[in-house]
């Protein structure tokens, strides 16, 4: 039998909230690709946000709950994954923070200790589990966004792009001026709009130059952005978050390969 | 009379009107990148990049910790060594010294050279109501001075105007206030460089006063230091009879041995070069030789109350390099008037609100003017953590506003805490996302949002929501399992 490098691991999923209620198809992805390298998988229901929303605009009263529920929720793991840089990395390098600053040092102590065993999606991949295949197929133009906080908050570097590198099938273009911002910042987006447009018709611009089919990034809220200026645009650019394109497999394209007449060799075989 | 650019509206504001100017645009795009490629490259070379980042982090954490004992180690340094200290608490007091003291020189004129404390305190606006001109000399000031401008970069004061404006600036104003240029003057650098050269000779040749800002000014010894890149530093600060130097109490280091760690950090991250072409020092008055009257100001305006906040006095550790300025996206787009302050950018964004408070609207806005993507932490010389810093400011605007009518972003932050902080609350309001996903089942993305939303409806789509959340894919799927 051959050991999955997944085997006898506990991991509990932490969706995030955005992610769980408007793209249900990234933590589902999540899930499809870990049990497929053998990490026994779960969702504990009483999860809800970070609070990083609420940190980032200046509300760390409001966080502080959160930051509470998130060490009671998520202690007790191997280790906690999340489909976002941006979330790991709140948790991260403001937890801690968040409580000492509301003189909770008993919170920001146990937040320390959960934050360390909290993982971004390619990180578990592949420093925890070691693995760069993870047995995806995906044959299409693909070029990909390095969101600010995975690149500079948790240092992922080449992580996500050595997870697409051994995708098959897969064809990887380098995006123009990729570890500049996309303007989407949160709450930035909507209280100086114009800017974080002005950034992302940029970003939206060098995507289309790649001339690629699919933008990949590790955090959905950046691509929601980007995405929706292409959208807007009529770019024909689809927008997929990291952990889709490692779910997928041969299967996901049977149907399209069904609708061209059979190879000689698919014939024969 | 303060730093704030009066009449200035608050940042979210004035970025579009910024941002509409495309010629601007298009010269801060053209400029930052330069400069930051520039200094990518000549920081690669060091090795020891990180070592000397932390390094000056530490003496200038050092200095604030204990900024009374080495502050008054410089006054007696520079006493001793001939100079005149004077002390101000504020902008006004600063202004108030300054101006009797050129005043008592009996001219009516200084030039003036490396002073943004001096712009901070608005000291030239300062000295004209008593009748006295002040020149700029550092050539980009000039530009500005001479075009009824505002500076809008730290070290590249006219970052926003290209040749062409700097030629029509230099033929419409340098004939009003002194030597005009060739009427044929181009817009060729060197030509433009060479019509300043020729109006400022004149300047310095007959100035009895100079006034400079400082880079640094060491305790042990009393020596300012003054660090540029044309030469015009020097002439202010040789020529004159009479030099007044406006020094913020933050700029003070140890000992002279400390410049081997900020000599190597400043060029390069300021300009990418490996040394600046000018470094001036001078320590009090030597006979027969520069100016025979020296005095110091040390200003406060704003910087003791940064040094009481534990987390945001780091911010006091900036040596004005602009790097972090060069770097920033927002920057890049919007430029430096909107921050409306002659310390714009993302260190302007912090250092502004804890030097001014977060009273005023301009100075309540500037914490979020970061999309917090982080360059400018990653490139900061000294390793200021102006991300954190940023959300720490936020924090502090938003607990001030606490306790008043609410504000509707209040009420829906509470709210929206208030959900998330049960999960089953959570799960109720998940309902309602499913039932706006099966309601627009048909449609791949919504158009135009209603109220505040449409701040992000006007250029972007929106995906519809999913008719099914994960949490329901979960409990239907894999019920029971957790």
């Amino acid at each position: 039998m051959i050991s999955l490098p997944g085997h006898g691991l506990r991991v509990a999923l932490f969706a995030t909230c955005f992610n769980d209620a408007m793209w249900p198809e990234t933590p589902k992805a999540v899930v499809t690709v870990l049990e497929r390298l053998g990490v026994t998988v779960e969702f504990p229901l009483q999860q809800t946000c970070c609070g990083q929303m609420f940190t980032n605009t200046g509300y760390a009263r409001e966080a502080l709950p959160l930051v509470e529920r998130f060490a009671d929720v998520f202690d007790d793991y191997d280790a906690v994954v999340a489909p976002s840089g941006s979330c790991v990395g709140s948790v991260r390098h403001q937890h801690a923070g968040v409580a000492r600053g509301c003189g909770r040092t008993d919170l920001a102590d146990r937040a320390t200790t959960t934050a360390a065993n909290v993982y971004e999606l390619s990180e578990l991949l592949v420093d925890v589990l070691g693995v760069t295949d993870v047995g995806a197929t995906f044959p299409h133009r693909v070029t990909y966004h390095p969101t600010c906080h995975s690149m500079r908050m948790l240092r992922v570097a080449d992580k996500p792009l050595q997870l697409l590198q051994n995708v098959r099938g897969i064809d990887l273009v380098d995006l123009p001026a990729a570890e500049e911002c996309c303007g989407f910042g949160g709450t930035f987006a909507m209280k100086n709009a114009d800017t974080s447009v002005a950034m992302g018709a940029d970003k939206a611009h060098h995507v289309r130059e790649t001339q690629a089919e699919v933008l990949v990034a590790g955090d959905n809220s950046c691509l929601a952005h980007i995405g929706g200026l292409l959208n807007r645009q009529r770019a024909g650019v689809r927008v997929m978050h990291l952990a889709e394109v490692l779910a997928s497999t041969e299967r996901d394209f049977a149907a399209e390969n069904d609708l061209r007449a059979p190879t000689d060799t698919e014939v024969t075989a | 009379m303060s730093g704030t650019f009066l009449g200035m509206p608050k940042f979210q504001a004035a970025a579009p009107e910024a941002l509409a100017n495309s010629q601007q645009r298009r010269n801060l795009q053209h400029a930052t990148h330069t400069i930051r490629d520039k200094r990518a490259r000549v920081v690669e070379e060091l090795d020891d990049w990180e070592e000397l980042r932390q390094a000056g982090a530490a003496i200038k954490d050092n200095v604030l910790s204990h900024l009374d004992t080495y502050l008054v180690q410089l006054e007696e340094s520079l006493t001793r060594a001939g100079a005149t200290v004077h002390w101000a608490s504020d902008a006004d007091e600063a202004n108030r010294i300054i101006t009797s003291l050129v005043q008592e020189t009996g001219t009516d004129e200084v030039v003036k050279v490396k002073s943004m404390a001096t712009q901070e305190i608005g000291l030239n606006e300062a000295l004209e109501e008593t009748g006295i001109a002040a020149w700029e000399t550092d050539l980009a000031e000039l530009i500005v001075q001479l075009g009824h401008d505002k500076p809008s970069h730290i070290l590249v004061p006219a970052i926003h105007r290209n040749r062409a404006e700097i030629r029509e600036i230099f033929l419409s104003e340098m004939g009003q206030v002194g030597t005009p240029p060739p009427g044929d003057l181009s817009a060729d650098p060197r030509d433009l460089a060479e019509a300043a050269r020729v109006h400022l000779r004149e300047k310095f040749l007959r100035a009895k006063v100079a006034v400079s800002g400082a880079n640094f000014a060491v305790a042990e010894t009393g020596t300012l230091v003054v660090v540029e890149s044309e030469g015009n530093g020097r002439m202010c600060l040789t020529l004159p009879e009479t030099l007044i130097s406006v020094v913020g109490i933050e700029k003070v280091l140890p000992r002279l041995e400390d410049l081997e760690v900020f000599m190597q950090l400043l060029p390069r991250s300021s300009t990418g070069e490996r040394m600046n072409p000018y470094t001036s020092t001078w320590t009090g008055i030597t006979p027969g030789d520069g100016p025979q009257q020296v005095h110091v100001v040390l200003l406060d305006n704003g910087r003791t109350d940064a040094l009481a906040d534990s987390v945001g006095r780091q911010a006091l550790r900036c040596i004005r390099c602009s790097a972090c300025l060069n770097v920033c996206p927002v920057y890049e787009r919007v430029g430096g008037h909107a921050y409306g302050s002659v310390y714009p950018g993302p260190i302007g964004a912090i250092l502004n609100p804890q030097l001014r408070g977060t009273t005023s609207e301009v100075d309540q806005s500037l914490p979020y003017a970061s999309s917090l993507c982080g360059a400018c932490g990653d490139v900061c010389p000294v390793g200021i953590e102006i991300p954190e810093l940023l959300v720490h400011l936020r924090t502090r605007v938003v607990d001030e506003q606490r306790g008043g009518m609410p504000s509707g972003e209040q009420i829906a932050m509470k709210g929206a805490a208030w959900m998330f902080s049960d999960h089953r609350r959570w799960e109720m309001a998940q309902k309602g996302t499913e039932l706006g996903g099966r309601a627009m089942k048909k449609k791949d993305t919504i158009g135009r949002l209603p109220g505040p939303l449409s701040a992000w409806s006007d250029a972007r789509d929106s995906p519809t929501p999913p008719t099914e959340t994960f949490r329901s894919w979960w409990k239907r799927e894999k019920g029971g399992q957790s």
